[in-house]
């Protein structure tokens, strides 16, 4: 019934000498809330890029939706991203663009939209991340949280079938990154979209994933449910969950 | 030995960012070609280089205009010739000084531009967030970056040329015992269309060059807020140095062909 969707086969990665990713292999399942936990430089944001094809692993191959990533050309990977949507650390909104636009970009790329059904869409999508009405406002008017609310907007604004999220709750104050954890559980559960959330925000862990995988030195080493990885014996997942990651 | 490995290093890095370089050009013209066309943000590039950057053009043109115009009555005067100045000062400006100083300047102002926005957006994953929602950089910032430089560079010239003549003009009549009349005849006899050509000509690939080493600057920008000032700087930087070189060979080459 499940069905595997996004697929790291032996990918390595790594950037000047530094070995990043040495044989990562992780298989996510369509509909699941799948959590990448691991410490700061540890590459899970590296692993987002590599699946949206922002960037190429050095060695490996990674399927999403039955296409590999890893051969495709910018043309192929434009296409597929359409069914992609990805929450970036900082938001990512453009600078120069109003919320409206910022929301709509997506739109005007990848579908065939009435500039009438663009602003209802823009304007539905904000209501889901709870901000209506502030779709002139320029990103710089926005508080930390609501930059990664209206980022939440832009990236669903399509529609899509995976939503990836880096570090969706950083820096937020505990309010709005409850309100961001809500929203993630929302999403999937209306949408039925697959979602990968890379985190190092143990309560986001806990609330919002089905799975989580756990990255350490270039490698998963352990991948379960939140009961799982507390009563797990591996120590690296022990420390972590425990804040100690010295072990 | 570590002279040699220095410079083995240099050499290196020098070749890879000319590659780079000529990729993103040819990326970068292609993306002229192939639809969508987006007229309005060409445009409003136009605007932007062109319009903001008329008033800073056109002082310097001026400026320069009056000191060509007062050096060269000194030197003309010692044989007798400083009627002439009208000559002079015009074909100075519209072979020479109007399009590498006009090119200078607005290298500096648009060139670092261009450098400071695509940085800030590459450091702040806006560049990658374009991608990720189906965009191209290339096609979006590029290509009409690059297209605008083109255009509106041949026009700051064109009015810098003018403004420049004028200037002579003006200190011809306050230093000499010539009418406008005169000024403006010795202008028009002195230079052909031939020589407006070769000075508006360059400025087409000095317009090229700005927005090129402007967005590579910024596409490679790393290492957060203090990476855009360095990559701002050393676009600046290279923008002269490249319009000075550049514009020998195309002197020569426009000696040839005109």
């Amino acid at each position: 019934m499940s069905k595997v969707i996004i697929e790291f086969k032996n990918v390595y990665k790594s950037f000047n000498g530094l070995l990043v990713h040495n044989g990562i292999n992780l298989s996510i399942i369509g509909g699941e809330i799948i959590s990448l936990l691991g410490g700061s430089g540890s590459g899970k944001s590296v692993l987002l890029k590599e699946l949206i094809g922002l960037m190429k692993p050095d060695k490996g191959d990674i399927t999403v939706l039955n296409q590999n990533v890893t051969q495709m050309n910018e043309e192929a990977l434009i296409a597929l991203r359409e069914h992609i949507g990805m929450l970036f650390q900082g938001a990512a909104l453009f600078d120069s663009l109003t919320v409206f636009e910022n929301i709509a970009y997506p739109l005007r790329e990848h579908l065939k939209l009435t500039e009438r059904e663009i602003q209802e869409r823009v304007a539905e999508k904000l209501h889901v991340v709870g901000l209506s009405g502030i779709e002139e406002k320029m990103p710089a008017e926005l508080s930390g949280g609501m930059k990664k609310r209206v980022g939440l907007a832009r990236a669903i604004a399509t529609e899509p079938k995976i939503i990836l999220y880096d570090e969706p709750t950083t820096g937020l104050d505990p309010m709005t990154a409850q309100r961001i954890n809500e929203l993630i559980i929302e999403l999937q559960k209306k949408l039925g979209i697959t979602t990968i959330v890379v985190t190092h925000d143990l309560h986001c862990v806990k609330t919002v994933s089905d799975r989580i995988a756990m990255l350490h030195e270039g490698k998963i080493v352990a991948v379960g449910t939140w009961e799982e990885l507390v009563s797990s014996n591996i120590q690296v997942v022990k420390g972590f969950i425990s804040g100690n990651i010295c072990v | 030995m570590n002279i040699l490995l220095s410079i083995d290093i240099i050499a290196k890095k020098f070749i890879l960012s000319m590659g780079q370089v000529t990729l993103l050009t040819v990326k970068g013209l292609g993306g002229i070609f192939v639809p969508p066309f987006n007229l309005k943000l060409v445009l409003r590039e136009v605007d932007n280089f062109g319009a903001g950057s008329l008033l800073l053009v056109d002082i310097i043109a001026l400026f320069t205009g009056m000191v060509m115009a007062l050096q060269t009555i000194y030197g003309l005067s010692i044989y007798g010739a400083e009627m002439y100045v009208g000559s002079v000062v015009s074909l100075s400006l519209v072979r020479e000084l109007g399009p590498v100083l006009t090119s200078i300047m607005v290298g500096a102002r648009v060139g670092s531009g261009i450098a400071a926005e695509i940085g800030s957006m590459q450091v702040t994953e806006q560049i990658d967030a374009m991608r990720a929602l189906g965009a191209s950089p290339i096609k979006k910032l590029v290509t009409p970056k690059m297209l605008a430089a083109m255009i509106a560079l041949p026009l700051l010239t064109v009015t810098a040329d003018i403004v420049g003549i004028f200037g002579g003009m003006v200190i011809a009549l306050s230093e000499l015992d010539i009418d406008r009349t005169f000024y403006i005849n010795s202008v028009l006899t002195a230079v052909k269309i031939s020589d407006l050509l070769s000075g508006i000509g360059k400025t087409v690939f000095f317009g090229l060059l700005i927005a090129v080493i402007g967005c590579h600057f910024g596409l490679k920008t790393t290492g957060g807020t203090t990476g855009v000032g360095r990559s701002t700087t050393i676009t600046v930087v290279t923008i002269s140095i490249s319009i000075l070189i550049s514009d020998f060979f195309l002197t020569k080459l426009f000696l040839i062909v005109f």
